[in-house]
C-alpha cells in the first residue's frame, strides 16, 4: 500500500487526557473541605478528618468493587445485606472456633469472610450472566435473601463477637499504623489494587469494553459472561473486606447492619465519575465520592444551619447534581 | 491539473448564468469554518443551495463532508461564518430549529433508538396525536407506506434492534421523507444498500427534486453522483476546491479533484495464479431463521465473494460461523474442526470477521484508538496479564501508516474519526489477530475512491500471503472487480456460483433475484 504524506503532523496522544469527570470529584472534595473550614475551623483538624475518612471506609471499599460491576454494565443492590450476612457468618464462625483455636480464630474468620464474599459475588454474577436476569432484579432478589438470612441467624436480635476475641480484633477498626487509622490504609490498598486491575491489566480493558458496548466486546471475542461474573466476584470480595473492617466497630452483626449501603455505594460510584450505564470506571473518583458523602454528613452535624436528619436528602441532591454535571460536561 | 482548472472556470460560469432572481439561493453558507480545539476540520466554505437542484458533495475520507452537513442542519455550530436561509441570516443552535426551517439530515451513521419499534423511531419527537393521545394506528400505517416506497418490508412493529442494517438505514431515510422538507441532506445513504434499494432511493431523490426541494447528496459511489447531481462541490482537507456542473465531470475527473492527483486503476490486476488447497470448509451450516444448509469452501490465496440481496442471510451466515449467533453445522480450518459456539475459539483458530456495522458492533466510539485497535487481540498483544501500552502505541502508529488512517491527533476517540477512517481502523483491528481466513463484510463501506483502491490492493496482498479472503458486498461491481469466485445467496440458501468469464453483473443479479439462471449462465470453477 502506498503511504501518503500527511501535510500536517499528527499530534501525539497525551499520556493523561484529563477531563472534567476525572478531576470533578476531587475538586468537589476540596471545595467541601474549604466550606467546612469556613463553617467550623475544627473541621480540618487531623482528628476530625481522620474520623470522617475512617467512617467512609466501608462505603469506599464496597464502592470500589461496585466500580467494576457498574463499569461492565451491571448493578449490585445486594451489597448492604451481603455485608451484614458476611459479618454475621464471620462472627458466628469465630465465636464457635474461639474456645479451641484461641486467637487463631480471627484470621480464620477473615478467611471465611473472604470465601463467603467471593461465593456470594459469584452467585450474583452467575444469576445475572448465565441466568440472563436483569442485574437490578437479580440483586434485588439476593438482597432480600441475604437480609433474611442475617435476620434469621440473629433471630432478629444481634450476634455479638465473643468477649475473648473482642480486644484482639479491635485494632482492625480502631488501630492505627504510622498514625493513620487502619481502615484508611485498607481502603487505599483496596483502591490501589483495583486501579491496577482496571487500568494496567487486560481485564480492565475487557470490563470497560463490555460496559461501553456489549456487541463490540462480543465481536472482539471477549466473553461477556466471564467478564461480568468476575466483576461481581470482585464486588463480593470487596464486601467481605468491608465486613472484616466492620466487625469491631459495633462488635456485633444485626439485621440492620448495612441497611441502605447500596444506595450510598452507587452514589459514591456515580459522584466519582463512572457512568451508570457502563464504560470506563474511575476507582479513585469512587473513593473521593465515598469521602464526599461522609464529609457532607459530618458538615451537617458540625454546622447548625441544617438539621442532620436531612443528610440523606442532601446526599440525594448531590447524586442528582453529579449526574447533571456528567450529562452537560459531554 | 490544467484540465481541472478549466473545468473549474467553466463551472463557475455556468453557476453564474443560472443565478437569476427567481432561483435565488435557498440556503447559503458563507465562509463557514469549524474547529475542534486546535484542529481545523472545515475552513472558509461558501456554498449556495438552490431549490429543485441535486447538489452532490464529494471528497476524500475526512475531508469534512459530514461535518459540513451537520453544520447546515444544526447539529453543530460553525466557529466562524454564517448561514442564510432565503437571504436572511439564521443560526441553528439545535437540529430542531433547522428542521423547523425545513432542513432534514440523514446521518451517515445510523442513529436510531434500538429498543423502540420501527414506527416509533420514524415518528420520534413528532408523534401524531389524536384527541390528545398518540395515534399509533395512523403512525403505523404511514410508516408501512413510506417504507414500502423505499422497498423496505419490515413490520412497523418490529424492534429496530432486530432488523438488518440496511433496513435500519431505510428507516433512517424514511424519517427525512415523512415531512415536506425544503432541503434534504443525504450523507452516504447508499453505503449499506444493494442495487434495487439504491435504484428506488435514487428515484425518490429525483422525485424530491421535481417537487422543488433541494437535495444535498454525499456518496463515495461516484456513478450515483454522476447520474444524479446537477452540481458537484468538491471538498479537500476541509476546504472547498470548487463547484462544478454535474454532468460535465467524469468519474475520473471527480476522483482527481477529490484527491488532488491522478489515480491508478480502481481494481488491481487479477492474479492468474490458481487458488491453493482448501482453507476453510463449511458443511451444512444453518443459522435458524437466516441461513439453511450452506456448504462451501474457501481456498488458500483465493478471494471469494458473497453476493445477494438484503435479507439473503449473508451477514447472518458468517455471524453463525463466527460463533456470534446460534448455528449448527461444521466448520473446518485446514482440516481442523472449529468450535463455532465460542467467538473466542473461532478468532483464535484464525478466522477474522470485519462487521458491516462498525458503529454498533465494530468500534467503541467513546474509546481512544489504541484500545480499539487491540481489543480483539488482547491476549496476543499483551502476553501475561498486564497491558503493554508502549507496544500498543507502536501498533497504532504502524496501523495509521499501513492503512493510511487520516487523523489529526492520536488522542482522538474512535467516534471522532471520519467514517472512512473508522473503517480503516476496524480493518486494522481485525487483521491484528493475524487470521488466516479474513471475512470482510462490506469492505469499502463509506470509503472514498482512492482508499477503495488501497483496500482492494490490501485484500490482494492478504491473499498473496496465502490467506483466504471472503468478501461480502452489496456493491456488485466491487465483487466482480476483485473476486476470483462469487457465491450467490438468496433467502438464506446458496443459489449458485459464478467465476471466470461468467462473472458478470447480469449473471450475479439473476441468481440473486430468481432461479432462472440455474442453468447455463453459471460457470464452473476456473
Ligand atoms: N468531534 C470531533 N473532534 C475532533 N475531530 C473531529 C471531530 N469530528 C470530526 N473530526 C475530524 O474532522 C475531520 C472531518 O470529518 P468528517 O466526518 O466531516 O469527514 P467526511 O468528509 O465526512 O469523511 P468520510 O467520507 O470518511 O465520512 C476528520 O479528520 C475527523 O477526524
Ligand atoms: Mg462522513
Amino acid at each position: 500500500m502506498t503511504i501518503m504524506v500527511n501535510s500536517t503532523a499528527i499530534r501525539p496522544e497525551r499520556e493523561w487526557n484529563i477531563g472534567w469527570t476525572d478531576v470533578g470529584p476531587f475538586v468537589a472534595l476540596i471545595v467541601l473541605m474549604l466550606i467546612g473550614f469556613l463553617i467550623n475551623p475544627d473541621f480540618l483538624s487531623a482528628t476530625n478528618l481522620g474520623n470522617v475518612i475512617t467512617r467512609s471506609a466501608f462505603i469506599a471499599i464496597i464502592a470500589v468493587g461496585a466500580t467494576f460491576v457498574i463499569s461492565c454494565g451491571g448493578l449490585d443492590l445486594s451489597v448492604g445485606s451481603m455485608a451484614a450476612f458476611i459479618t454475621g457468618i464471620t462472627i458466628l464462625f469465630m465465636n464457635r472456633m474461639a474456645p479451641d483455636w484461641g486467637m487463631m480464630a480471627i484470621p480464620a474468620g477473615m478467611m471465611v469472610a473472604i470465601v463467603v464474599g467471593l461465593f456470594c459475588g459469584l452467585m450474583n454474577g452467575l444469576i445475572v450472566t448465565i441466568g440472563r436476569i436483569e442485574p437490578f432484579i437479580a440483586t434485588l432478589g439476593t438482597m432480600g435473601i441475604f437480609r433474611a438470612l442475617i435476620t434469621y441467624m440473629s433471630d432478629g436480635g444481634s450476634i455479638p463477637i465473643d468477649r475473648s476475641l473482642r480486644d484482639a480484633y479491635r485494632p482492625v477498626y480502631f488501630g492505627t499504623f504510622a498514625g493513620i487509622p487502619l481502615p484508611i490504609i485498607i481502603s487505599v490498598a483496596v483502591a490501589a489494587v483495583a486501579s491496577f486491575i482496571l487500568y494496567k491489566m487486560k481485564y480492565g480493558r475487557k470490563c470497560a469494553a463490555v460496559g461501553a458496548n456489549e456487541d463490540v466486546a462480543r465481536y472482539s471475542g471477549i466473553s461477556i459472561i466471564k467478564t461480568r461474573t468476575i466483576a461481581y466476584t470482585i464486588q463480593g470480595a470487596c464486601v467481605a473486606i468491608a465486613a472484616i473492617c466492620y466487625v469491631p466497630r459495633l462488635g456485633a452483626a444485626t439485621p440492620t447492619t448495612g441497611v441502605l449501603w447500596e444506595l450510598q455505594v452507587i452514589t459514591a460510584v456515580v459522584i466519582g465519575g463512572t457512568a451508570l450505564r457502563g464504560g470506563k470506571g474511575h476507582v479513585w473518583g469512587t473513593v473521593a465520592g465515598a469521602v464526599i458523602l461522609e464529609l457532607i454528613a459530618n458538615l451537617m452535624v458540625l454546622s447548625d444551619f441544617v438539621s442532620e436528619y436531612l443528610v440523606a436528602g442532601v446526599q440525594g441532591v448531590i447524586i442528582i447534581i453529579a449526574m447533571l454535571i456528567q450529562r452537560f460536561s459531554k | 491539473m490544467s484540465s481541472v482548472l478549466s473545468i473549474e472556470r467553466e463551472g463557475e460560469r455556468v453557476v453564474a448564468q443560472k443565478a437569476d432572481p427567481l432561483r435565488h439561493s435557498l440556503l447559503r453558507a458563507e465562509g463557514v469554518s469549524k474547529q475542534y480545539g486546535p484542529v481545523t476540520v472545515l475552513s472558509d466554505v461558501t456554498l449556495d443551495i438552490l431549490p429543485g437542484e441535486i447538489h452532490a458533495i464529494i471528497g476524500e475520507n475526512g475531508a469534512g463532508k459530514s461535518t459540513f452537513m451537520r453544520l447546515l442542519s444544526g447539529y453543530i455550530e460553525p466557529t466562524a461564518g454564517t448561514l442564510a436561509l432565503n437571504g436572511e441570516h439564521v443560526r441553528f443552535a439545535k437540529p430542531e430549529q433547522a428542521q423547523d426551517a425545513g432542513i432534514a439530515l440523514v446521518h451517515q451513521e445510523i442513529l436510531l433508538a434500538e429498543a423502540l419499534t420501527v414506527a416509533e423511531n420514524l415518528f420520534l419527537g413528532r408523534e401524531l396525536m389524536r384527541n390528545g393521545v398518540v395515534d399509533d394506528r395512523t403512525m403505523r400505517r404511514l410508516a408501512t407506506e413510506k417504507l414500502a416506497e423505499l422497498g423496505c418490508l419490515v413490520s412497523p412493529n418490529a424492534l429496530v434492534r432486530n432488523i438488518a442494517l440496511a433496513d435500519r438505514q431505510l428507516v433512517q431515510i424514511a424519517r427525512a421523507l415523512l415531512d415536506d422538507y425544503r432541503i434534504v441532506i443525504f450523507d452516504e445513504p447508499t453505503a449499506v444498500l444493494t442495487g434495487e434499494e439504491v435504484e428506488r432511493l435514487l428515484a425518490i431523490i429525483l422525485q424530491l427534486k421535481e417537487q422543488g426541494a433541494a437535495v444535498l447528496y454525499i456518496s463515495h459511489r461516484l456513478d450515483e453522483v454522476q447520474r444524479l447531481a446537477d452540481k458537484v462541490t468538491v471538498l479537500r482537507d476541509g476546504k472547498k476546491i470548487g463547484t462544478y456542473p454535474g454532468r460535465t465531470l467524469s468519474q475520473m475527473d471527480m476522483a482527481r479533484l477529490m484527491v488532488g492527483r491522478d489515480l491508478a486503476a480502481l481494481y488491481p490486476e487479477k492474479r492468474t495464479k490458481a487458488a491453493g488447497e482448501a482453507m476453510l470448509t463449511v458443511r451444512d451450516l444453518s443459522v435458524p431463521g437466516f441461513a439453511k444448509n450452506i456448504s462451501f469452501q474457501a481456498h488458500k490465496s483465493e478471494i471469494l465473494g458473497f453476493a445477494g440481496m438484503i435479507g439473503a442471510g449473508r451477514t447472518e451466515l458468517f455471524e453463525g460461523i463466527m460463533g456470534l449467533r446460534p448455528a449448527t453445522g461444521t466448520v473446518e480450518l485446514e482440516g481442523k474442526p472449529i468450535n463455532i459456539r465460542s467467538p473466542r475459539a473461532v478468532l483464535d483458530a484464525g478466522i477474522g470477521y470485519l462487521t458491516e456495522d462498525r458503529k454498533g458492533k465494530g468500534l467503541l466510539l467513546h474509546e481512544r484508538l489504541a484500545p480499539n485497535l487491540t481489543l480483539s487481540a488482547l491476549t496476543r498483544f499483551h502476553p501475561g496479564i498486564f497491558l503493554r501500552r508502549s507496544r500498543e502505541q507502536d501498533a497504532l502508529r504502524t496501523a495509521v501508516e499501513q492503512y493510511d488512517i487520516r487523523l489529526k491527533s492520536f488522542g482522538v476517540k474512535a467516534g471522532q474519526l471520519s467514517g472512512g477512517n473508522q473503517q480503516k481502523l476496524l480493518l486494522a483491528k481485525v487483521l491484528l489477530t493475524t487470521p488466516s481466513v479474513v471475512v470482510i463484510d462490506e469492505p469499502t463501506r463509506g470509503i472514498d475512491i482512492a482508499n477503495k483502491a488501497q483496500i482492494y490492493a490490501f485484500i490482494q496482498s492478504l491473499v498473496a500471503e496465502g490467506k483466504a479472503c471472503i468478501v461480502i458486498s452489496s456493491e456488485m461491481q466491487e465483487l466482480i472487480g476483485i473476486c476470483d469466485r462469487i457465491l450467490v445467496m438468496r433467502e438464506g440458501r446458496l443459489r449458485g456460483e459464478v467465476s471466470g468469464d461468467a462473472m458478470t453483473e447480469h449473471n450475479v443479479a439473476l441468481l440473486a433475484i430468481s432461479d432462472a439462471a440455474a442453468d447455463g449462465n453459471v460457470g464452473g470453477r476456473k
